[in-house]
């Protein structure tokens, strides 16, 4: 690997930002949160495949558990609905508690995984739950780094 | 405003600490769009209040008769359950409309730098190279969901590809998830988030005005056994207010009720429904049904309380990426659409197509805000005149 950072701090002060790769929304099965797995081109020198995969899989699959509509769902309408909507006011909605969960989640696969590489990911929900955001940097120390450039025409092609 | 006192020693009065307000900018207040926030950003409107506040008279007015005029009749002569029943039933009217209109509609923040620079990077990959003196092709993304191919397009104002059943309501200036239309009555946008209130807040309201309509006939008519009907109009003048409102309210509301009864049972937004995107014809389907009722109708009235994706109240710091709120100044400024309640008419069909399909929607006494894709025409194979390329809004 070209970049070593041991923690996030050392990533914010020393390294420059290179460039961003947007994971977009996978509408196939609708209007339900849920992201391409697909590899984009510009980490392919930064990160393993399966790895990013992972991340990707267990985010879609924390989306679908927040937006399951079932007998939790149900209960949770049916209770607010019968409380005119009061108890929103009071009360943590289950997907607020997911959206905590997954917070979380990324804030650890940032830490653990992304960070050392040289990564970054931004909370979906930062950005409209539009795009998942990796940031891609640049080790200011090391001399040659050809992670900068970014291939659109590959990643567009797979659409 | 949020406040943050800190001290601050004035060398001049010798050495003694004053207390200086500091204060904290809130995202809400750096948002692009024309909402209007309240209370530092836990509320959310549209520019336009004032039938809103039209509606807010009306139901507490109505309301305030009733309980004036009826309920101490009908308390003591038939139950003290009426009176009893009319409370909880406004006060249920007044929270679904307040969450309505103050809630998020479900708005999609516009892109930041990056992210648009990503997509214009990505659609320029995809066209090529336009020869010169052609339009370049609709900036139209093909996503299949269902079996069934729907387009997403591109918004020029929040320089993002829609998502499918997001629109964007040139009155509020936003990209809305699952867009119905644009309410006057409550002052805010209908889309994902706040449907189901919005739907509840009309099915209540329906109920409210048949029950005080109901019973205005069953205290009249009971005074009347015991008076004759001139004595009885002369002692509860508001009854007869009343039972005006009440009569006017009913067609619209109840119609309105019913229409969204049937929007809902087949999964589709009022906004899908006027411009006829799964009509049959070509055999196009509706990809979000469950081709079910009950599902349906579970999914849009017991499905998961969406979260807003807005933070209002988070707080601005240094770091803080700013949206660029005002459009490249190249370009020329969007001629202002119609603020009043007027429809606007999309732009994919011709007038006369839009006119036939509002005169065959039902009784709707609001009639929904059609939203304009972009200010100018958008690029749409269908579309007939297409804007200058150079000039993006």
């Amino acid at each position: 690997m070209a970049t070593e950072f041991h923690n996030l701090q050392e990533l914010h002060h020393s390294a420059s930002l290179a460039t961003k790769v947007f994971i977009q929304r996978d509408y196939s099965e609708g209007t339900i949160c849920k992201f391409q797995t697909k590899f984009p081109a510009e980490l392919d020198s930064r990160i393993e495949r399966a790895l990013f995969e992972i991340t990707v899989k267990t985010l879609n699959d924390y989306y679908a558990e927040a937006e399951k509509i079932g007998g939790q769902s149900y209960l949770e309408g049916c209770l607010a609905c019968a409380t005119a909507y009061v108890i929103f006011l009071c009360m943590e909605t289950r997907y607020e508690k997911v959206l905590k969960k997954i917070s979380k989640y990324i804030q650890d696969q940032n830490e653990k995984i992304y960070a050392p590489r040289g990564l970054l990911i931004t909370d979906p929900i930062e950005r409209g739950m539009r795009v998942i955001e990796i940031s891609v940097f640049e080790d200011r120390g090391s001399s040659a780094s050809s992670s900068g450039s970014s291939s659109t025409s590959s990643s567009s092609s797979g659409r | 405003m949020y406040n943050i006192w800190h001290i601050r020693s004035v060398p001049d009065i010798n050495m003694s600490a004053v207390m200086v307000p500091k204060k904290v900018t809130r995202k809400w207040e750096k948002l692009p769009g024309k909402n209007t926030f309240c209370c530092d950003g836990r509320v959310m409107m549209a520019r336009q209040k004032g039938v809103f506040y039209l509606t807010l008279f009306l139901i507490i007015g109505t309301c305030s008769l009733f309980f004036a005029f009826e309920c101490p009749y009908l308390g003591v002569h038939l139950s003290p359950a009426i009176p009893v029943f009319a409370v909880v039933l406004f006060l249920f009217v007044m929270a679904v409309l307040l969450r309505t209109s103050f809630s998020d509609p479900g708005v999609l923040p516009r892109a930041l730098p990056d992210e648009a620079a990503f997509i214009e990077m990505e659609i320029e990959a995809a066209i090529g190279s336009v020869p010169a003196g052609q339009r370049p092709p609709p900036r139209i993304r093909n996503v299949q969901i269902n079996n069934q191919i729907v387009k997403l397009k591109y918004c020029y104002t929040c320089k993002i590809f829609r998502p499918p059943r997001a629109s964007h309501c040139s009155i509020c200036d936003n990209c809305v998830d699952r867009f119905d239309h644009h309410c006057p009555w409550v002052g805010n946008c209908v889309g994902k988030r706040n449907y189901r209130y919005f739907y509840l807040f009309t099915l209540s309201l329906s109920l409210l005005t048949v029950y005080i309509f109901t019973f205005d006939i069953v205290h009249v008519v009971l005074r009347s056994l015991e008076s004759d009907f001139v004595t009885t109009i002369k002692e509860t003048p508001g009854t007869v207010l009343e039972v005006l409102i009440c009569f006017f309210t009913l067609w619209s509301v109840v119609g309105l009720t019913g229409f969204h009864t049937y929007l809902i049972t087949l999964n589709q937004t009022t906004n899908e429904d006027i411009k006829g995107s799964w009509t049959g014809k070509n055999r196009v389907q509706n990809p979000y049904s469950h081709r079910n009722v009950i599902k349906n109708c579970c999914e849009v009235l017991c499905g998961p309380a969406y979260p807003s994706v807005l933070d209002r109240r988070g707080v601005m710091t240094e770091e803080t990426p700013a949206v660029p709120q005002e459009p490249e100044a190249k370009s020329a400024p969007p001629p202002q659409t119609t603020r009043t309640t007027a429809p606007l008419i999309p732009n994919e069909h011709t007038p006369d197509d839009t006119k036939t399909k509002l005169a065959a929607a039902p009784e709707e006494e609001e009639k929904p805000h059609l939203p304009q894709d972009t200010p100018l025409p958008p690029l749409d194979t269908s579309a007939g005149p297409r804007p200058d390329p150079q000039s993006p809004q």
